[in-house]
């Protein structure tokens, strides 16, 4: 369960630093690979948020009686 | 959680939500996301406790349980899809945030059918039969 504010700070990083990345690699003209950087931070991302939602959802089933 | 923290770690979210904006606006959506988890997160405990006492009060007057189920299985649509639909009218998707709420009242309409049918038979069962 995402009960953490360093989670959310953990987020504003990995966004910030993926934007970073993607802005240096599409300097030096590789735009593939930025592409591939800003995918995997997303991926990283979605993962850390999936598993929280996940949480949330059988919390909520095991409450309201599902 | 208390509420000044509650209250904090919002205020936060959304100066980081500002910062992420024009950098990076799918980061900037996930903020938004996790920070609806976190407040329902810290909210759960206490309306299982609130549902605990409604409980205890029901079955100390002898309503059936089949009621109260089915009243907290409503409140629990009900919350669920309007957490969908707001995270999806924040995405900018209007409509698919209408078809949820849609979704929600129907289901939500589903389950009140047994009550609905006790009742009808209860009002026709005083009425004088001719």
């Amino acid at each position: 369960m995402l009960t953490d504010i360093s989670v959310l700070f953990q987020i504003a990083g990995i966004g910030i630093i993926v934007a970073l990345i993607h802005t240096i690699l599409k300097q030096m003209g590789k735009e593939e690979i930025a592409q591939f950087a800003t995918l995997i931070g997303f991926i990283i991302v979605l993962y850390i948020v999936i598993n929280g939602l996940r949480d949330l959802f059988n919390q909520i089933k095991s409450v309201f009686l599902f | 959680m208390d509420i000044l923290q509650i209250v904090m770690v919002s205020i936060v979210a959304s100066i980081l939500f500002i910062i992420l904006k024009d950098v990076n606006p799918t980061f900037a959506f996930f903020i938004i996301i996790v920070v609806g988890i976190m407040i329902f997160a810290s909210v759960i405990g206490q309306i299982r406790l609130i549902f605990q006492v409604i409980q205890s009060l029901g079955d100390q007057a002898n309503v059936p349980g089949l009621y109260l189920e089915t009243i907290l299985k409503i409140i629990g649509i009900a919350y669920i899809a309007e957490l969908g639909a707001s995270m999806t009218q924040d995405a900018g998707l209007q409509s698919v945030a209408r078809n949820i709420e849609l979704a929600g009242k129907i289901f939500i309409l589903l389950l009140a059918i047994p009550i609905i049918t006790s009742v009808i038979e209860a009002i026709v069962s005083f009425l004088p039969t001719v």
